[in-house]
């Protein structure tokens, strides 16, 4: 029931598929992940998809902060898709809706940043 | 509609973060007689995966220590009580403060107790700087009661 990843590359826009539970344990595992491919490859924007999360907590509000400041250095974008009850919650309340943006799925993101 | 009977429960845990998700295991486990809502099931989750992450990285500086998590149910209102005998807090008032994090550098976000208040019915809290923190909060599952009735 921990966390498993899958990342994708689309032109410049980095795409994180992630299913299980993200907490503060794997929320470590996952930024220095995120960390090592932007060091190899020219990174603009990042989408992270919740479709199968089954859990987050604060820690992974903490990575989507983080990863949005780094975006943001390169005037880059940071979405999220296929956002589900709880977790939806948890974003909302954290005011990430405001700097986030929020599409329905990925390829709705994908034509968002143009690179479908 | 048959009564629900009272229940206990009480685990002692190593502060350590691949306990997070053994104490989310055990609160599922423990409310499941009670036939919660999926959003009163992840919401109690999020209550003990904040509280027990905060005594991980917080109180013992992850460096481990000793965590006891307290389940208790009574009718349909469940209590969580998560205790830890770490660092304390200083000043209480500014830690519940939404977005207030002595940890910015570590990416925290400043959110978990305020998820654990929002999330709760009834949230009480009280530490000594030296001695631990204990936090313990109550939940009514009452609208799953009248939802399957
Ligand atoms: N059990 C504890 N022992 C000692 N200090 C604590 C404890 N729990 C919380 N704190 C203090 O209260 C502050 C606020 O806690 P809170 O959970 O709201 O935010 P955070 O843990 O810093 O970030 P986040 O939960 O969003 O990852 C913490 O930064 C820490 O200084
Ligand atoms: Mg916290």
């Amino acid at each position: 029931m921990s966390l498993s990843v899958h990342f994708f590359l689309k032109s410049d826009t980095l795409f994180i598929r992630l299913s299980g539970e993200l907490d503060h344990h794997s929320s470590s595992q996952l930024r220095e992940r995120i960390n090592t491919l932007m060091e190899q490859y020219e990174i603009k924007n990042i989408v992270f998809n919740f479709k199968n999360l089954s859990f987050m907590d604060s820690s992974g509000i903490g990575v989507m902060l983080g990863r949005y400041n780094q975006v943001k250095k390169n005037k880059g974008l940071l979405l999220a898709c296929d956002l589900n009850g709880s977790i939806e919650k948890i974003i909302k309340l954290s005011g990430l809706y405001k700097i986030l943006v929020i599409t329905k799925d990925e390829e709705q993101a994908s034509n968002y940043l143009g690179v479908a | 509609m048959k009564n629900k009977r009272d229940n206990y429960a009480e685990v002692t845990f190593e502060a350590i973060s691949e306990n997070e998700a053994f104490a989310r295991i055990v609160v599922a486990g423990f409310i499941m007689p009670l036939d919660p809502t999926i959003d009163q099931l992840n919401e109690l989750k999020t209550i003990v995966s904040e509280g027990v992450t905060n005594s991980v990285i917080h109180a013992y500086d992850s460096k481990g220590g000793k965590i006891k998590l307290i389940l208790e149910s009574y009718q349909n209102d469940v209590t969580v009580t998560i205790i830890d005998y770490g660092k304390g807090i200083e000043d209480i008032n500014k830690a519940r403060e939404l977005f207030y994090t002595s940890k910015p550098e570590e990416e925290r976000s400043g959110m978990g107790l305020t998820l654990m208040e929002v999330f709760s019915d009834e949230f009480y809290m009280s530490s000594k700087v030296g001695e631990g923190t204990v936090i313990k909060i109550k939940k009514s599952l009452e609208l799953s009661k009248e939802m399957s009735a």
